[in-house]
């Protein structure tokens, strides 16, 4: 359960809905600060846009509350909250010009025309698309649709801007640029962002914290770092990049260490504080270890404390960096180790025995 | 391209062939024959084939003619509007408020359809009449003294059966504009700040325009030229222009003046069609 506190801007309190007899959203608690970039990180049917819909006002929870900036929701329609929504589909009305895609909450709102028309040259700065108000709705690409999306959000100066999947009809490269941009924006303006996606990466690049979503609950609330480091459960940590899973049973414990027997990789120490919190010892049954944090030595002259053999079974060639799959005797599934292409280091074939080297602090544990 | 044709036109023409050939032998055709008499003559008996512009001087002179013709023009008009105004409503129900069973609905409007339009006719005569199920109703029920004598054998009764005779090909384009209507942007109105009734303007119905506009069309177009239905239920201050050009070609034995008639009205209605097209593309904005 996510602590709640004065500065979160919205309040979810046992938040569930129900579609005929499918549970969409089975509980849902989380307080959104102020001011930070919020993921709702999920795969689809997860209920991630359902929760995003029910803060826009589009749906209203079957049980539970929704608070926003202090206020219950409950009865109050999407026209009447504070908050503005940038649809996946981008919603831009073809009828109207981008100016008047951008001026049209502030039309609603009765601002004087020539307000109106210095707000909406404010807004088209700030995403980039100076000198373009007069354009059809038709005449634009992809890429400048999603910034009018956004302009016609952020010239309402909501105080929540909710993001539907932003950058999935985007292609690769300037889905990359408008992260950064997205980004780069929410920190300028310090409006809360609150952004659905089923892309980790591009959840981990932009949020300040992450809410992973599983079958209409959430399984982990944290921050990118915290998320990829110390991932709560198995399934959470193979939703975020990738993790090796090893089994391994308790051995013995005392105030500051765990002692754990790893499968392939024998007793190892770790520190107690690594375990996370309402975790009992006894009933960790496998540890995880990212590929990065696994380094494979041609030779085995290292005097690593933690080291093993294995045989080289697959490579993957990315460029910057090369994938090993290692056969660790003993244990079941090959592991994924990632390795930097450095300049003295040339890729090894498959068949080579090598060792593996890897640290204590860097395994997760899981129940 | 010059004269030879690439493969996908010369498909194209194929395919289009046969329908194209129809039309020219069954519309075209016609048409030019209707246009050519209207410069002819009748001579008793025979056509006078000097080309003349009398039967327009006189089409467009003469009281009676003026009068029809106007005549026309009014009640096809007040049938659109009443027509189209009816439609939008059961269109609207049935793209946003229908969830499953669409086409148990489509296929319901389609059901007066089942009877000829000659007997839909007839039955509102039996249903307007001076002893008609109305008239006795009101009078059994007290609310009415004597029989009510507006409602048949005058216009009212052309603009009642026309607009009910014509409502179905009012609801389908209608109904498709706003089937094509993406939600994600009335959601998008709402969360600018809309209520209901303001995004219906500034969203729904500008969108909803050119399928409004083929209802217009639709119905004004055929209805200016209709003669059954003034024939049957409009009595003598229900005629329309078309009876008038039917009385020329046959009882009159004047199809130059017919057609003239014809050629004439063809030219208001065309023009008046491309003015209401012309409003509607400019309420409707950039909808492409």
């Amino acid at each position: 359960m996510a602590a709640i506190d004065a500065n979160d801007i919205i309040v979810l309190s046992d938040v569930t809905k129900t579609f005929g007899t499918f549970q969409a959203l089975k509980g849902i608690n989380a307080g959104i600060r102020e001011g930070e970039f919020f993921s709702l990180l999920g795969p689809s049917g997860c209920g991630k846009t359902t929760l995003l819909r029910m803060i826009a006002g589009f749906d209203e929870p079957t049980t539970g509350t929704i608070d926003i900036n202090g206020k219950p929701m409950a009865g109050i329609s999407a026209n009447k909250r504070p908050t503005n929504m940038v649809f996946q589909s981008y919603a831009i009305f073809p009828h109207l010009s981008v100016a008047e895609n951008v001026g049209y909450g502030l039309k609603t709102q009765k601002m004087p025309k020539k307000e109106i028309a210095t707000e909406v040259d404010k807004a088209l700065d700030m995403v980039d698309l100076h000198g373009l108000g007069d354009r059809g709705a038709h005449e634009l690409s992809g890429g400048q649709r999603q910034r009018v999306a956004l302009a016609r959000a952020l010239v309402m100066r909501p105080k929540v801007i909710l993001l539907d999947e932003p950058l999935s009809a985007l292609d690769k490269k300037l889905r990359d640029q408008m992260q950064v941009e997205l980004r780069s924006l929410q920190q300028t303006l310090g409006i809360t962002f609150i952004l659905v996606t089923h892309d980790q990466e591009e959840a981990l690049i932009m949020s300040d914290r992450i809410a992973v979503m599983f079958e209409g609950e959430i399984a982990q609330l944290a921050s990118p770092e915290e998320l990829y480091r110390r991932p709560r459960t198995k399934r959470v940590a193979s939703f975020i990049g990738v993790m090796n899973f090893l089994d391994a049973k308790l051995g013995s414990q005392d105030e500051t260490t765990l002692t754990i027997n790893i499968d392939a990789l024998g007793p190892v120490q770790v520190p107690i504080d690594i375990a996370p919190a309402g975790l009992n010892p006894a009933t960790i049954d496998a540890v995880g270890i990212r590929p990065e944090m696994l380094t494979v030595l041609g030779d085995g002259n290292d005097n690593a404390e933690h080291k093993v053999e294995g045989e080289v079974t697959g490579t993957a060639y990315y460029g910057d960096m090369t994938y090993y799959t290692v056969q660790l005797p003993g244990s079941g599934e090959p592991v994924t180790i990632s390795m930097r292409n450095t300049a003295g280091r040339s890729v090894l074939p498959a068949g080579s025995k090598v060792m593996v080297r890897w640290g204590a602090e860097s395994v997760v544990l899981f129940e | 391209m010059g004269m030879t044709l690439d493969k996908e036109a010369r498909q194209g023409l194929t395919l289009l062939s046969p329908t194209a050939l129809y039309a020219l032998l069954m519309l075209a055709a016609p048409l030019a024959m209707v246009v050519t008499f209207s410069f002819w003559t009748q001579n008793y008996l025979d056509i006078e084939t000097t080309l003349t512009l009398d039967n327009y001087r006189e089409a467009w002179s003469k009281p009676i003619y003026q009068v029809l013709m106007i005549r026309s023009l009014k009640i096809s008009l007040l049938v659109t509007v009443v027509t189209v105004v009816l439609a939008f409503p059961i269109a609207y129900f049935l793209s946003f408020h229908v969830k499953n069973r669409k086409a148990l609905w489509l296929f319901l409007i389609t059901v007066p359809f089942w009877t000829s339009y000659l007997l839909r006719v007839f039955l509102w005569k039996v249903i307007l009449g001076y002893n008609g199920v109305l008239n006795t109703a009101l009078m059994e029920l007290g609310l009415i003294a004597e029989p009510l004598t507006f409602i048949l054998y005058n216009a009212n009764a052309v603009v009642l059966t026309l607009a009910h005779a014509w409502a179905p090909f009012a609801i389908l384009p209608i109904f498709v504009a706003l089937e094509k209507i993406d939600r994600s942007l009335l959601e998008a109105a709402e969360d600018l700040g809309d209520g209901p009734v303001r995004r219906f303007f500034r969203i729904t119905l500008p969108l909803a325009m050119p399928g409004v506009i083929a209802s217009t069309l639709i119905v004004l177009i055929p209805t200016v030229g209709d003669f059954i239905t003034p024939k049957l239920v409009g009595g003598t201050d229900g005629l329309m222009i078309a009876n008038m050009i039917q009385i020329q070609f046959g009882k009159a034995n004047n199809a130059p003046l017919g057609a003239a008639l014809a050629v004439s009205s063809m030219m208001i209605v065309a023009v008046i069609s491309l003015i209401i097209y012309a409003a509607g593309k400019k309420f409707g904005g950039r909808v492409q």
